[in-house]
């Protein structure tokens, strides 16, 4: 152990109580601050999951249709005059089964799904209700989504059997008093057929439980009288997290828009980060608090050590050395709060988790969701790490400024 | 003895040499020059008294020397290198190395076992392997009669026994100069005695210079070489 390292664990026993209110005000600090982010962070992961889940990775949506302003030249030759505000988008997906064979050569695609959407009415003996009917052909829909796991009543296996099946949002069910085998009526335009309740599914998300429903994609062909074509083109991918960079590249190579989950879902995704920031910032407090108390507590032991200051100063030890007794104190109280505020905070964090309580706001959880990062961590350690040193480093820096000869003439003239 | 610095010793006796030191302390109006131009030597194995009244200058001398503070003029050459113009780092360096200090107020770290104040100075010159020190330690101890409380923390020690610890502190590193500033000045005259004839043995033996500061004329009758000084300068 070097003599630094041995005269500041000495020293730490000078100020019991100062150090042990930096040292409680740091575990505060850091455990407050992961908990902060494993709860926010946690719902924030649960709303992508699920919507990763429902709506895939990327949609390929309206063809790009060059215009006067964007076009390029026949023959193979690479000349190409292009202008962001020339670009004409055509609605939907002409040619869909083409386009899902160009998007399967990409690597990171898992799967694609073709999707006709429309805008219905839907009606019961009980209640009528706006909707959107997805048509999809089944089979390749859960490529793209977690539709199997998220039926809550009745099966995929009843939907396939039943020629006019639906597969019916839980809120809209709820709304509609309907349960499996139920039968209820989809207007559009004057026309309206009836479907029979094949399956229930929940999602979680309220805004897509109340007013989605799927049926069969030649079904839907029939209803919404398209015989062709598609509204957009779900994808799901291996790589959820390429999807930016993924979607550019697609959609330069398909001509066709294609939006990424991060930019469909920006202003929820910008409200959780937000909030994020905002409670990281407000328990950063803590630590704030918790740098003060370290700069006063070492600031008071500087004040009491002058002595030992000068004695160790004429004995050979530098200023360095004297800088590095004091900051190997804030170092020991740094370290021992930062590993108890990491289980302080996971510990909560694991019994926020568990604590029962009924979430159905924009979406639905049976308990807090709280999520288990390691950058969290690592966020919470690093603000203390910074703050509390940085608070120290000036008290620790006035003792190595100290000059031995006015130490002692103070005390023996 | 002397009454002055007169020595027959040869040259390569000479461990601490000033000449000329000028010191002010003090700003404005309230500042005071405290030393007007002192020179003085100090040879291996023998024992000096720097005596005078309050406020002439003595401790203020001895901190310079020890190169605890550095003189607005003059020169500080210690074992034949010139050590008042060098930057702190090498004056702290020589503190380990050639000085020992003995203040009047002990000075132990008063969280820390006599055997470790005495082990301070070893751990920061990393010269001895660690049981080497602690032998030393030990060993020192015993000759200033401690001994037996080598485990005592500073606080659990009686005054006189604090300033026994301070000297062999002192000569942890084998210094070539002993500074000690009113060792006694403390102590009872049991005491006194005690510290005073550690200091001057010890030193003997080593054949370490020591300089001391002190108002007891009995002590200062001890020592090979005394010097008064009256207003900032040698009289």
């Amino acid at each position: 152990m070097s003599p630094n390292l041995r005269i500041a664990l000495r020293f730490l026993t000078a100020k019991k109580r100062a150090m042990l209110m930096s040292l409680s005000c740091i575990v505060l600090g850091v455990g407050l601050f992961i908990v902060t982010q494993a709860t926010t962070s946690g719902f924030e992961k649960f709303f992508i999951r699920t919507l990763l889940g429902t709506d895939g990775a990327m949609r390929v949506e309206d063809r790009i249709q060059d215009t006067m302003r964007s076009m390029s030249a026949p023959g193979g030759s690479d000349f190409q005059i292009r202008q962001k505000e020339g670009v004409k988008y055509i609605e939907g997906v002409e040619e869909p089964q083409r386009v899902i064979e160009a998007v399967r050569a990409f690597a990171n695609v898992r799967a694609a799904s073709a999707v006709l959407r429309a805008n219905v009415m839907l009606s019961s003996s009980f209640k009528n209700t706006d909707a959107q009917v997805f048509g999809v052909r089944v089979d390749d829909h859960i490529q793209v989504s977690d539709l199997g796991r998220q039926i809550v009543a009745g099966s995929l296996e009843n939907f396939r059997l039943t020629p006019s099946g639906a597969i019916v949002g839980r809120v809209i069910a709820d709304q509609l008093q309907l349960a499996v085998d139920d039968w209820f009526v989809i207007n559009l335009r004057g026309e309206s057929r009836r479907y029979r309740v094949a399956a229930i599914f929940e999602t979680g998300v309220r805004d897509i439980d109340k007013a989605r429903l799927y049926i069969d994609l030649g079904e839907a062909r029939s209803l919404l009288k398209r015989p062709t074509g598609a509204t957009f083109i779900q994808i799901s991918l291996f790589d959820p997290e390429k999807a930016t960079p993924e979607a550019a590249r697609m959609s330069e190579v398909l001509q066709h828009s294609v939006t990424p989950w991060r930019k469909r879902e920006y202003v929820w995704l910008g409200v959780f980060r937000a909030l994020q920031i905002s409670s990281g910032i407000t328990v950063t407090v803590f630590t704030l608090i918790a740098s003060l108390a370290m700069f006063n507590t070492l600031a008071m032991i500087v004040l009491e050590k002058t002595k030992d200051i000068a004695i160790l100063r004429s004995m050979g030890y530098e200023r360095r050395d004297v800088t590095r007794i004091f900051l190997w104190q804030a170092a020991i109280v740094l370290a021992i709060g930062s590993i108890a505020g990491v289980l302080f905070g996971a510990g909560v964090t694991w019994m926020i988790g568990r604590v029962p309580m009924q979430v159905n706001t924009i979406f639905k959880a049976e308990t807090f969701i709280v999520t288990y990062d390691v950058k969290h961590y690592l966020q919470a350690v690093g603000t203390a790490v910074v703050m509390v040193m940085v608070a120290s480093l000036i008290p620790a820096r006035r003792a190595a400024r100290l000059e031995p000869g006015d130490i002692v003439r103070g005390i023996a003239q | 003895m002397q009454s002055s610095s007169t020595s027959a010793a040869p040259e390569s006796e000479l461990v601490l040499r000033c000449t000329g030191l000028h010191r002010h302390l003090g700003q404005g109006d309230a500042r005071v020059h405290v030393l007007r131009g002192v020179s003085f030597e100090a040879r291996r194995g023998q024992v000096y008294a720097i005596v005078g009244p309050s406020g002439c200058g003595k401790s203020t001398l001895l901190y310079l020397l020890g190169l605890l503070d550095r003189p607005d003029e003059g020169r500080i050459e210690i074992n034949g290198r010139l050590m008042s113009n060098d930057d702190d780092a090498a004056r702290t360096a020589a503190r380990g190395a050639h000085i020992g200090f003995v203040f009047q107020f002990h000075f132990l770290m008063l969280e820390f076992t006599a055997l470790e104040n005495v082990m301070m100075p070893m751990l920061k010159q990393g010269r001895l392997t660690g049981p080497e020190m602690e032998a030393r330690a030990h060993a020192l101890l015993g000759a200033v009669g401690l001994g037996a409380k080598t485990g005592r923390l500073g606080t659990q020690l009686s005054g006189g026994e604090q300033q026994r610890v301070a000297v062999a502190r002192a000569l942890a590193n084998q210094p070539t100069v002993l500074l000690a500033d009113e060792p006694t000045g403390n102590l009872d005259v049991k005491n006194s005695g005690l510290v005073f004839d550690l200091l001057t043995q010890l030193a003997r033996e080593h054949g370490q210079a020591v300089i001391l500061v002190t108002h007891n004329p009995d002590l200062a009758a001890r020592c090979d070489v005394t010097r008064a000084m009256r207003d900032g300068l040698f009289v």
